[in-house]
């Protein structure tokens, strides 16, 4: 690891100050992914702003029709909240799949859907249920907010403060993991919310999270594991590496969206 | 039995500092004034060294020197070495090339190392490596057995053809050949057996202290075997006389074999503290122990099994490429030879076997013994060619195999070595009942209903162990003998020390061992410490490794306790005032026959130190034996393994449902540690058949670099085994045990793989056969979907 400056504001707006002045500083949320490639010193981020001390960043509330995370709550608190458990059980599934314990007690919601790893777990569910992505400057709607590996619609300076989720009815994760790292070598989401009809793919595109709108036309006449019986995707755009071909990753994409919408019919 | 004697399941007495974090490893021994070593390494697979420049490097702050191979050589450290002779067919010596501990003139694989940086802290070596600037000169890299012998590969050793080590065989051939010709039926095989990251959970370390005062050198190093640590290095590298150096491996967190080879980098360590005067800790990383330590397997293999209209197999036939890496490690030439090729009758009456080897040099990191070393190999061949044979002969797996079981013993298979006892039929036969292998149609008719593809799948596997009898395996080509030291020291209060060769790290000796000495003196277990891990305390031993512990390391404790009782015979006969003949020994009580005069051990060890009883005329005080032990023969520890799983038809994810485990390790000293290594060694032959392979691209980059990439199996990808036992004793040493720290790993990878291709109805699938693999074979096989 090298050397950098570390600062931890009370407030969005210290923080927004300090990236501001750091143009090449990171934003700290649960370290999980920044921390590894500084101590490899395949990241050196000359100031580290840690969100830890910021007040309001956490916590998950039902408000009205949609469940709002707090962008620093962590993955074992989402996985574990009763309010959650008790409206959208398809999205509470989501963060308990995420790594180990060590990883779910300070992995953070703000700080995976920030870095939108190809592979990792909450791209899915929030491009899966059409969330809200709240910044301290706007809101973006999970569809513009995903814009490729890695990359997202976030501005310099912009910090996630919560993310809203609409409740609905019917709403589930299948995901295959990654058999050494755990992430999704593979993983579906599928919800239903009145005539609004998502799937969500995560891990297998190389261009990141993306929808099936193929499997969500055929959805629509009924949203069940039978509608898409037969169903596939093209292999062009599937990620290829030692661990599974472009053909694997789009067989399983079929194969998980049925198992995704039998426990989401269950 | 008592609580504490052989037999019994005792707790661990070393677990309470292990699950409390109050080990000893290595990199927890700190020196004052301690300097930190890091490496630079080749970023490159294969490449000359133009020229190193550390100029920058040594005016970066907390420097303390910076070296490179050039003043290795300079000082004439000596290169590293491998220690067993291995002839080609042609009688031409094997082809050693120069490993020097840091590389001068040219790299040949990721991770060799060119330089190192000592420094004050390890963050200011990593500042200071970055800015040593070395200009390579890239060449092509080859990076397959199989193709590092071609025409057009690039050569990486000078003066060595083709990349060729030797060209190794063992067998006729003649009568080998002759039988396939008359031979009705011949099932032939291509395996690849994969190659493995070992992993250990604590990574490799080195801490020198040279004292400019002694010249000593101490060097603590997480090591199966320091005294062998020390003899090479220094017989053959040269660092110091044998005398002057003191080797310490403390408490050692896994070693799997990857810690019986001595590395450049404990090397360089005690090197550079010599030169820095001052003590240098290297601590590996996990991406530097991915690199660096010596990797396991990568065998290309094709093999041929002959039989008879009945199933009787009439002869086998291999040919075998073994990737050694970019040097040769510490005892990589025997592995694929003398550990591999003399196991390939397995459990069967074969006449005559051929095998053909020929080790390679590629830009890898280089490959040496883990868990099995070659024995995990030849039974993946033999269990793989038996299965296959009895399916396209129609004949049921477990009968082909029970028809060729051995049955008389002592047995000579035609390639060396020679089966002293042991009963397959006995251990194939509990193991059906356990698994309840009656009932499996049923169960696979079940699990089609749930869209499961069931199969089950045997491995009746044998291993040599106990290595090994010294003049045998001097007339094969090791270095060395592997035979086994103990010293008993009865302390004049009659608690007791043994020192021994053998080495623990993670096996559980501090409790066997002791459980040996408790039941033979009948003193508590908690009177009893093992002392093992230093040169300057422990006579010469030569380490653990081969399953040889228990039948070697504890045969040598056994021949010291003899003489312990002889002499103690002879101090109570003083103390009781009887013949020396008429004193008895039991239950650390002597006694004179027929009578009941007695003195208990605590007493007599007194005596033997205070020596009041007789004089130095009639008895040398004190009561300490020493035993060197050298085993007559290996032990054959034998068993079945039955393995049975699912195939998830739509996703090619196997879970294994049910895993029977029968083994024959003749006398247990401690079922629960034997049972733990059984499940361990099950763990890591699963992780070899499922999970793990090392990757290399062809540019020789590891792409399996990380856990990130290389999948290690955890708990939950296994199910809880049933283990049981079978007993035939060892006749080839005093206690009757076999060993049983490889077992798992060298049975479990055929049954996997036995089970797979049985439910998916394929005849080979490579290792490992992750979810992908599985579901492409099912592809091209078209599988018809379950009912």
């Amino acid at each position: 690891m090298y050397n950098f400056t570390f600062h931890r504001p009370t407030t969005v707006r210290q923080a927004a100050g300090l990236l501001a002045r750091n143009p090449d500083g990171k934003l700290l949320a649960g370290g999980h992914s920044l921390l590894p490639v500084m101590k490899q010193r395949l990241a050196q981020p000359s100031a580290i702003v840690d969100l830890s001390l910021v007040e309001g960043l956490s916590g998950v509330e039902l408000k009205g029709r949609s469940v709002s995370i707090g962008a620093m709550t962590r993955h074992a608190d989402v996985a574990n909240s009763q309010v959650l458990k008790d409206v959208m059980p398809g999205l509470a599934s989501v963060p308990g799949s995420i790594g180990d314990p060590q990883v779910r007690n300070r992995g953070t919601i703000g700080g995976s859907i920030a870095n939108n790893d190809p592979n990792a777990d909450y791209p899915a569910a929030c491009l899966g249920l059409g969330a809200t992505i709240i910044t301290n400057k706007r809101r973006i709607a999970a569809d513009d907010f995903f814009t490729g590996m890695f990359s997202t619609a976030l501005e310099e300076g912009e910090i996630i403060v919560r993310v809203s989720f609409p409740v609905a009815k019917k709403a589930a994760y299948e995901k295959f993991k990654h058999p050494a790292s755990g992430f999704a070598l593979v993983g579906v989401f599928v919800s239903k919310r009145g005539p609004d009809i998502r799937v969500a793919v995560t891990g297998a595109g190389s261009n990141g999270v993306f929808r099936v709108t193929s499997f969500e036309e055929a959805l629509k006449k009924r949203f069940a594991a039978k509608s898409i019986e037969g169903m596939t995707i093209p292999a062009t755009g599937m990620n290829s590496d030692i661990h599974a071909s472009p053909e694997y990753r789009a067989h399983l994409v079929a194969v998980l969206a049925r198992r995704a919408l039998a426990k989401a019919n269950a | 039995m008592s609580a504490t004697g052989i037999g019994a399941p005792v707790r661990r007495k070393e677990d309470f500092r292990f699950i409390t974090g109050q080990g000893q490893y290595t990199d927890d021994v700190t020196r004052p004034g301690e300097t930190r070593a890091v490496f630079v390494r080749s970023p490159h697979a294969h490449a000359n060294i133009k020229s190193i420049d550390v100029s920058a490097a040594k005016t970066m702050p907390g420097v303390i020197d910076v070296l490179t191979g050039a003043q290795l050589a300079t000082d004439k450290i000596g290169n590293l070495i491998c220690g067993w002779m291995i002839h080609s067919k042609d009688g031409s010596p094997m082809k050693m090339a120069a490993h020097p501990a840091l590389a001068a003139t040219k790299v040949n694989c990721v991770g060799d190392a060119v330089a190192v940086v000592i420094a004050e802290t390890v963050a200011q070596g990593k500042d200071a490596a970055e800015k040593v600037k070395v200009d390579y000169e890239v060449l092509p890299a080859v990076v397959d057995p199989a193709k590092a012998q071609a025409k057009d590969a690039p050569q990486i050793h000078p003066d060595i053809a083709n990349n060729t080590i030797y060209q190794w065989h063992l067998g006729e051939k003649k009568d080998v050949d002759a039988a396939f010709a008359a031979a009705k039926h011949v099932t032939k095989l291509d395996i690849v057996n994969n190659r493995l990251v070992p992993n250990a959970m604590e990574p490799r370390a080195a801490l020198a202290d040279y004292d400019a005062g002694t010249d000593n050198l101490t060097l603590w190093n997480t090591s199966q075997n320091p005294h062998v640590a020390r003899l090479v290095i220094s017989a053959f590298i040269g660092m110091a006389p044998e005398h002057k150096l003191r080797v310490i491996a403390p408490d050692v967190g896994g070693g799997f074999g990857s810690k019986i080879f001595i590395y450049p980098e404990e090397v360089v360590c005690l090197w550079a503290s010599r030169k820095v005067k001052r003590p240098v800790k290297w601590t590996s990383d996990r991406s530097e122990a991915f690199l660096t330590d010596a990797h396991g397997r990568d065998h290309v293999t094709h093999a041929e099994l002959a039989l008879d209209a009945n199933g009787k197999i009439l002869a086998l036939r291999a040919k075998t490429i073994a990737n050694l890496g970019a040097y040769m490690s510490t005892f990589s030439s025997s592995v694929p030879t003398y550990l591999y090729a003399t196991l390939l009758s397995g459990q069967y009456n074969i006449p005559s076997i051929y095998c053909e080897v020929d080790a390679v040099y590629t830009n890898t990191a280089p490959v040496d013994a883990y868990r099995g070393a070659g024995r995990p190999e030849a039974t993946f061949v033999v269990e793989r060619l038996v299965e296959v044979a009895a399916r396209q002969m129609g004949i049921d797996p477990a009968d082909l195999r029970r028809r060729n079981f051995i049955t008389a013993f002592p047995h000579q298979t035609p390639v060396i070595m020679a089966y002293d006892g042991g009963d397959y039929n006995a251990s194939l036969k509990k193991a059906m009942e356990m698994a309840d292998v009656k009932g499996f149609a049923k169960r696979k008719r079940d699990a089609a209903r749930n869209g499961k593809l069931r199969g089950l799948g045997y491995s009746t596997y044998i291993e040599a162990c106990g290595i090994a009898p010294s003049q045998a395996v001097g007339s094969l080509g090791a270095g060395v003998g592997l035979w086994e030291s103990a010293e008993v020291r009865v302390n004049p209060t009659g608690s007791v020390e043994v020192l021994t060769g053998s080495h623990a790290h993670g096996q559980g000796h501090e409790t066997t061992f002791a459980q040996l000495v408790s039941e033979r003196l009948g003193i508590p277990i908690e009177n009893v410490s093992i002392v093992h891990g230093d040169t300057d305390k422990v006579q010469f031993g030569m380490g653990t490794y081969g399953s040889r512990s228990g039948a070697v390391g504890m045969s040598a404790i056994v021949k010291a306790l003899d003489k312990i009782e002889i002499k103690a015979k002879k101090v109570a006969a003083f103390m009781l005032e009887a013949a020396e003949g008429d004193i008895e020994f039991k239950d650390g009580k002597f006694t004179v026959a027929g009578t009941d005069k007695s003195a208990a051990f605590g007493d007599v060890a007194l005596n033997a130190y205070i020596a009041h009883k007789f004089t130095g005329a009639e008895l040398e005080p004190g009561l300490k034996e020493t035993s060197f032990y050298d085993p007559t023969n290996f032990t054959f520890p034998a068993g079945c393994h039955i393995c049975e799983l699912d195939v998830d038809i739509e996703t090619g994810k196997v879970d294994i449902v049910n895993w029977t485990a029968v083994d024959d390790f003749g006398t247990i000293i401690n079922p629960m540690i034997v049972e733990g290594q059984v499940h361990g060694g099950i763990a890591q032959g699963v992780g070899q058949a499922l999970m793990e392979g090392a990757y290399y691209d062809a540019n020789g980059q590891l792409v399996t670099g990380s856990m990130m990439d290389y999948t290690m199996p955890r708990a939950h990808d296994l199910p809880s085994f049933h283990v049981g036992l079978t007993e035939t004793k060892s006749p080839s040493n005093p206690l009757g045990m076999k060993g049983c720290g490889e077992a798992g790993a060298i049975a479990s990878p055929a049954a996997v793989i036995n089970a797979i291709t049985d439910a998916i109805g394929t005849e080979n699938i490579a290792m490992p056969a992750t979810a992908s693999a599985v579901w492409t074979a099912l592809q091209k096989l078209q599988a018809p979907k379950a009912a």
